[in-house]
């Protein structure tokens, strides 16, 4: 699609004018629900995600269940009301990828053979969407697995890099997602460096692929501590009651 | 960062190295570190560092007594929910009830709840629970409740006084399932106050001196009941 619509003016600043480094407002807040094992609501610029996990709980069916470590069953799914024109619900083939992919990354971070033949759900729920939604969802899932208490290697966080009128950018809002060059969403497991999940679309030369695999990797380590503070603040407070 | 002495930790926090300490519980090590792999309460003792669980599945271990309800009734055994994230097998064997083949049902059915005993965890946690020791048996009437259970060693305190304490000012029988499942039976106003109390010890299971303010609510309200 071609567009006129100017994406980031020559001084570096971006339509809703953040710098090309910038991340959009984060929120997170862990332990919304109280029917789940853990939960998180987290808010990243304009998108709104609910996570709520389950488990560890044996797995059915029966053959689902590996004997050796328990499996990961990550749902991604978006509201009808979450985008612009109504999302036609249930499963289609993009949440089925990002619900695959995400279950991918998130069995990485998980001790799961601690828990032999068992299944850890994670039901993640798309409010409102504002590009980059695969990144917000993965990260409330990390925040979300803390709080239900589930042994885990690693927090794991998402967050994308892009290029926009010719420029490596971090964190890609919604005209910059669908006007853009191209999108690169990264998760990683902040405390080694590796990289849980992958995934580009668009085009970038090597150079700027580099480039902006270093910048997603910085965005993951600044989202990092937001959510170790959602978690810390969560249960700080619990103990500071008294 | 410490309330009151207790710290609270977050996976992948550090908490020591391998050449000064030993990784206890609730954490793993990674080249020469010690993390912490779950949320949690840090523990020391001695050298050994652990990490109490702050919520999570109840993890079964063999001598524990939990409260189980049975979920189904095969001709020789019994699957019993205990829980955890699997369920557990009851074998006639292990009950104190002569049974015929078949004659299950007429002992223990669906919704039943059991106060048992864990026998047995293997390696790919299949769990067995018995019946047969002192103090076991088939729960009639009271009722169950669930709590967390990693807050079941606040309910039951230091070698049982909490729960003595609570006993002693609501007249209520109590059992606590290391599971996080609590039975109650008493007369209705006895039950409310145990509630009562037991909310409180989960709103406030992070804290020190618990026993001394649990002891002066239910003192005080022992004096507004007479």
């Amino acid at each position: 699609m071609k567009s006129d619509l100017e994406l980031i003016t020559r001084e570096g600043k971006r339509l809703d004018g953040r710098g090309p480094e910038d991340l959009r407002n984060i929120k997170i807040e862990a332990g919304v629900l109280h029917r789940a094992d853990g939960s998180c609501y987290l808010e990243w610029g304009g998108n709104k995600v609910i996570v709520a996990v389950y488990g560890p709980r044996e797995a059915l069916p029966r053959h689902v269940q590996n004997p050796l470590r328990a499996i990961v069953q990550a749902r991604y799914n978006m509201a009808a009301f979450s985008v612009e024109d109504r999302k036609r619900p249930g499963p289609d083939r993009r949440s089925v990828e990002i619900s695959k992919v995400i279950s991918a990354a998130l069995e990485k971070v998980i001790l799961t053979e601690q828990f032999p033949r068992a299944t850890v759900d994670v039901n993640i729920e798309v409010l409102d969407a504002e590009a980059g939604t695969r990144c917000a969802g993965l990260t409330a899932a990390g925040v979300a697995l803390v709080d239900a208490g589930i042994p885990l290697r690693d927090i794991p966080v998402a967050c994308a890099a892009g290029k926009i009128g010719g420029q490596v950018v971090l964190d890609l809002g919604k005209e910059e997602d669908n006007l853009g060059d191209a999108d690169l969403p990264l998760a990683i497991s902040p405390r080694t460096g590796e990289v849980l999940l992958l995934q580009m679309d668009g085009h970038l030369t090597v150079d700027e692929f580099n480039q902006a695999f270093d910048l997603a990797v910085k965005g993951c380590h600044i989202v990092s501590e937001i959510q170790k503070k959602a978690i810390m603040h969560k249960y700080q407070t619990v103990a500071a009651e008294v | 960062m410490a309330h009151e002495g207790r710290q609270i930790v977050i996976p992948t926090q550090v908490l020591g190295d391998t050449a000064t300490c030993k990784a206890g519980r609730g954490t793993f090590v990674e080249r020469g570190k010690i993390y912490a792999e779950r949320l949690g309460i840090l523990n020391v003792q001695g050298n050994i560092i652990n990490v109490i669980a702050l919520k999570g599945r109840y993890d079964p271990v063999v001598n524990d007594f939990v409260i189980g309800i049975v979920e189904e009734a095969a001709t020789s055994n019994w699957m019993v929910d205990i829980n955890a994230p699997y369920p557990a097998l009851l074998h006639v064997h292990e009950v104190p009830w002569e049974i015929e083949f078949g004659d299950t049902e007429k002992y223990l059915n669906t919704g039943d709840a059991i106060l048992a005993k864990v026998l047995s965890v293997d390696e790919s946690k299949k769990l067995q629970i018995t019946l047969n020791d002192r103090n076991l048996f088939k729960i009639k009437g009271g009722h169950i409740i669930e709590v967390e259970s990693s807050i079941v060693p606040r309910i039951i305190g230091k070698s049982g006084s909490m729960i003595d304490l609570i006993k002693k000012y609501t007249r209520c029988r109590i059992f606590v399932g290391q599971n996080g499942r609590i039975w109650i039976d008493g007369d209705a106003e006895g039950i409310e106050k145990v509630l009562q109390a037991i909310n409180k010890i989960e709103s406030e299971a992070i804290t020190f001196g618990l026993t001394a303010r649990m002891e002066e609510l239910l003192k005080k309200d022992a004096k507004d009941v007479r």
